[in-house]
């Protein structure tokens, strides 16, 4: 505890800490054990919902919003987006291919995080903590808050840094244009009329035929219905559609009587 | 209660997130670990800000965010790239790159 | 010592060197369009470098001062070592140059028939030009390093040459061997050559040899025994023998030239001109003599056992290239004689080889002896001519071989004491076996039946090839006389090799000797008769025949001791250095290599492409970083 030098922390930040500690390390272990990568995806964003607030009660106000604004908000969307296009369903197998991984990944993970744990405290056990309140304002501090301390930076000490990350995302975004990008052939693109086409002429039936005991040629509203000797049933006639004469097949046929004619697509069966 | 606490968390997310990168096979999912690991720095950074008093941490948290959104933009369109042509999201199924 | 500057023609000596050479160059240069008269040009340019050697003898004659330098440029000049290229015109060299101009010119001549068919005429005359242009260089050059550069130059030439038909893997394999037996020589004479530079500082003939006197006794032993390997290398000396036989794979004209008259005398020449060397090295001499009087023998036995006509005449070179070895070992009383002997050997033995050549030629090119026979009336000229040779070669009284051969016995008896008795007493064997394996040969080629095989039809050769055959004949008869004679060689090379020495006392009288020489050389006609022609020759050779046969046929194991001693060593040195190479040295690399690939293959299998196992270990090794900290902040 730095107790000469600097502050003290409160006992608000500390049951805060303690509350959203654990949960963001939950959300962590949720996104790397979770079977579904939309599962992963909200785990991550819980825990970076934490983070954010953790920034928030470290006296950087504007890097929580940002946090949550453009990582939560924008990035996280940015990866449901492309788990949405690559397929919800393409979750990981639980079987591990590479022999060996998954133990050499948690012993190795578990003495990392000893060795850098356990360095960590070392190294600042006892660490005085200096708080922002002389450079961005708080309780007799500057008069400057948060947001113009870092934009005083920003475009002072980090000038160049900041235009070079402008060129940065530029570079990003015309890259994500020319990975994303298909070139197509001009008139590759089916027009509705092929498609449907491509769809429907097809040997099988891909449409209801005649009900039983009507003896039909077609299933146009306009093509009258037969009566068995064959000539049209006034019954059938439609309200308001003139009644079309349909080029028919010889008889005899009866399994030619099928889709092309009853769709009409047969040439120069319809006008 | 002092800050090393905080950094002991960031500490354990990172190892969480090379964890998750050493045994997670979708490619998004991997890429999401390393968001996760990157977080973590970031958390250190605002902390260490904090107790040094200046905002140089915080300032260069900013720009780690930048640069992983412009990273996770071409990596992820390098994801779609690969599954277009791949029909696959799995790492372990790009392994061209051997001997 | 020093050579007096050059005026007038002999100024123009390096024009002998010149000629031939601008001819190889035009005729290896100008290739296909040089074909119709290339071997024209050759004989010119030999032809006029004679004609230019005799004017200079005249010129050089005629001075009071008989050591003429001709400084040409710098050939080398770097830090304290300046080698200048000239020319030392004196008794000595222009003797030789004579010698290889006018056995070269008519050798030329002789080749023209000789190789008449051979579509690769024109290479050959190039190689010839060559071989002359180097052998000029040799002997005229002022400084060990020129005559280094003609050795090579005729070690190259040689080379070509025996392998001129280099599409016989026979003639490949001669000229291979011939070149690195010549090699160990060479390195003889390059070292030599090394501490002359490094005690003296001077490689030319009249610094090195007139500050002989200034070297520590074992220094000129040493220069003189690597001296002497040269020598031995170049002229087939023992233990370098094995070579000249080989040799005779190239074309006749090659082996009378190169591997009889002029190159493989080459070394009788260093060690001459070396003289003050090996006068201030007795050690030195007496080597050259053991060497000179061990050759005669194997060169005799040998030629007593092939049954090859031009393999006989190669080991005959041998055995006469040893005597004149053992005279110029023997001291000043030698030198002279030695050369005589070189020179009349020139005559006689290049005569016998184109002889030789002459009966190849009739008889198809087959060089066995034993299906010769009867060759003497078929090919009157070849005969008359090649028994002139063989008669100086073996010392008839009153020829060539007769005057120069018994002053080197002379001199090897004068040498006194129980060595003198030694090296006479070889002497005069050796020339009791010349005579008895020159009469063997004479008898199986030209006497007794015809054992001719089926379509061979001997016919005498055209008059381009005689005329040379003719007038080295005449040298045969006359050389000798003249130059022990008329003309003393020994007073006209008395400026190199000092005023001939009479002997005292001679241990025994030259009558004594002359007569002892001829009665052995009776002998060993004698017996060659009684062995060969009073019955027929065996159309193969026996198979059951004594030891001593069976070790002169294989050249006294000549071959099987380098193989043995050098060959299979060299190999087995070769293989285990390979061995190491390979499995050491390379498999230090590779295993590096292949250890870091294999290990890095079975780290690559810890990449299985899971990102999540790669995210485990940037967890464990974050693990170990947050630990490390921790134990060094807590510690």
């Amino acid at each position: 505890m730095g107790a000469d030098l600097g502050i003290e922390i409160g006992t608000a930040e500390t049951v805060v800490f303690w509350i959203l500690g654990p949960i963001a390390l939950a959300g962590a272990l949720g996104m790397v054990f979770a079977r579904n990568a939309v599962h992963s995806a909200l785990f991550l964003v819980n825990t970076m919902l934490a983070l954010g607030v953790f920034y928030v009660v470290q006296e950087a106000p504007f890097l929580g919003a940002v946090q949550i604004i453009v990582y939560t908000g924008a990035i996280m969307i940015l990866f449901l987006f492309v788990l949405m296009l690559v397929g919800r369903d393409s979750s990981d197998s639980v079987v591990e291919t590479l022999r060996g991984q998954r133990v050499a990944a948690t012993v190795l993970g578990i003495g990392f995080a000893g060795l850098v744990g356990a360095g960590i405290a070392r190294a600042t056990e006892g660490m005085a903590v200096v708080g922002l309140e002389q450079v961005q304002g708080g309780a007799g501090g500057a008069a400057d808050g948060n947001i113009e301390a870092i934009a005083g930076l920003l475009f002072s000490r980090y000038l160049l840094a900041f235009e070079v990350t402008s060129a940065l995302l530029i570079t990003a975004a015309v890259g994500a244009m020319v990975l994303a990008h298909i070139e197509r052939e001009p008139g590759s693109r089916l027009t509705q009329k092929e498609r449907s086409r491509a769809r429907f002429l097809t040997t099988d039936h891909p449409q209801t035929l005649p009900g039983p005991g009507v003896y039909a040629r077609a299933n146009s509203i306009a093509a009258p219905g037969r009566l068995p000797d064959g000539s049209p049933s006034e019954a059938s006639f439609a309200t308001g559609v003139e009644p079309q004469v349909v080029e028919e097949l010889p008889p005899g046929h009866p399994t030619e009587g099928g889709s092309d004619a009853a769709l009409g697509t047969t040439r120069g069966s319809t006008r | 209660m002092t800050l090393t606490n905080y950094l002991v968390l960031a500490a354990i997310l990172f190892t969480v997130g090379a964890v998750g990168v050493l045994v997670r096979r979708n490619a998004i999912v991997v890429f999401m670990c390393i968001e996760l690991m990157l977080n973590s720095v970031n958390l250190t950074l605002v902390t260490f800000a904090r107790a040094t008093g200046t905002l140089d941490g915080q300032v260069i948290a900013f720009f780690v965010m930048v640069v992983a959104a412009a990273e996770v933009v071409v990596g992820l369109a390098i994801i779609m790239s690969i599954y277009r042509t791949r029909r696959s999201a799995s790492v372990d199924d790009a392994n061209l790159l051997k001997y | 010592m020093n050579p007096v500057p050059a005026t007038g023609l002999l100024s123009l000596s390096w024009l002998l060197i010149a000629l031939p050479l601008a001819g190889a160059a035009v005729l290896l240069l100008g290739g296909r369009r040089t074909d119709r008269w290339g071997h024209l040009l050759a004989i010119t340019t030999v032809t006029a470098s004679f004609v230019l050697a005799v004017l200079s003898t005249v010129t050089l004659a005629g001075l009071d001062e008989r050591s003429v330098g001709v400084d040409l440029f710098t050939f080398i000049s770097t830090g304290q070592l300046d080698v200048s290229a000239g020319l030392l015109v004196d008794p000595l060299s222009m003797t030789f140059a004579l010698l290889i101009t006018g056995v070269g010119a008519l050798i030329h001549v002789y080749s023209v028939g000789y190789m008449a068919h051979d579509p690769a005429r024109r290479r050959f005359f190039a190689y010839l030009n060559l071989f002359v242009a180097a052998m000029l260089l040799l002997v005229l050059g002022n400084s060990f390093v020129a005559l280094y550069v003609g050795w090579e130059g005729v070690g190259l030439a040689s080379y070509l040459l025996i392998a001129f038909w280099y599409t016989r893997p026979a003639a490949a394999t001669a000229a291979k061997k011939a070149f690195i037996m010549n090699r160990v020589g060479d390195v003889g004479l390059a070292l030599a050559i090394f501490i002359m530079f490094t005690q003296l500082g001077t490689t030319s003939y009249a610094g090195v040899l007139g500050s002989v006197g200034l070297l520590a006794g074992g220094t000129v032993t040493a220069i003189g025994l690597l001296l002497l390997l040269g020598a031995c290398g170049k002229s087939g000396q023992f233990p370098l023998q094995a070579w000249l036989p080989d040799a005779m794979e190239g074309p006749t004209p090659v082996s009378a030239l190169i591997h009889a008259a002029t190159m493989v005398t080459a070394g009788v020449y260093l060690i001459a001109r070396s003289a003050p060397v090996f006068d201030a090295a007795p050690a030195a001499q007496t080597v050259v003599v053991v060497i000179g009087a061990v050759t005669i023998m194997i060169g005799a036995i040998a030629g007593c056992a092939y049954d090859d006509i031009k393999k006989v005449l190669a080991w005959s070179t041998v055995s006469q290239i040893g005597y004149m070895f053992l005279a110029v070992g023997l001291g000043p009383i030698g030198y002279a004689a030695g050369i005589a002997h070189l020179l009349t050997h020139g005559f006689f033995k290049a005569g016998l080889f184109l002889g030789a050549g002459s009966v190849m030629h009739g008889m198809g090119d087959r060089t066995d002896m034993r299906r010769f026979g009867g060759l003497a009336t078929k090919m009157k000229t070849t005969f008359v001519t090649f028994g002139l040779g063989y008669l100086a070669l073996i010392g008839f009284p009153f020829l060539s071989g007769y005057w120069t051969k018994d002053a080197i016995i002379e001199a090897a008896f004068d040498r006194g004491g129980v060595s003198g008795w030694v090296l006479g007493g070889v002497a005069v064997l050796g020339a009791g076996l010349t005579a008895f394996y020159m009469t063997r040969l004479m008898l199986m080629t030209f006497f007794g039946k015809p054992r001719w095989e089926d379509g061979v039809h001997p016919h005498e050769s055209p008059a381009v090839m005689t005329l040379p055959m003719v007038v080295l004949a005449v040298g045969s008869v006359a050389a000798g006389f003249v130059l022990v004679q008329v003309a003393p060689l020994a007073d006209w090379l008395a400026p190199v090799f000092g005023e001939p020495e009479e002997a005292a006392a001679h241990v025994v009288p030259p009558l004594v000797v002359s007569v002892l020489v001829t009665v052995v050389v009776a002998a060993g006609a004698l017996v060659a008769w009684l062995a060969v022609g009073r019955r027929p020759v065996p159309t193969t050779a026996p198979a059951q025949v004594s030891f001593p046969v069976r070790a002169a046929r294989n050249a006294l194991y000549a071959d099987a001791v380098n193989e043995a001693v050098f060959m299979r060593p060299g190999m087995r040195l070769t293989r285990a250095a390979v061995l190491v190479d390979d499995r050491g040295v390379d498999g230090l690399v590779t295993g590096i290599g292949t250890g870091l690939g294999s290990s890095s293959t079975r780290l690559g299998r810890a990449q299985t492409g899971f990102v999540r196992s790669y995210a485990l270990g940037m967890l464990g090794g974050a693990v170990l970083v947050a630990g490390a900290l921790l134990a060094v902040t807590a510690g």
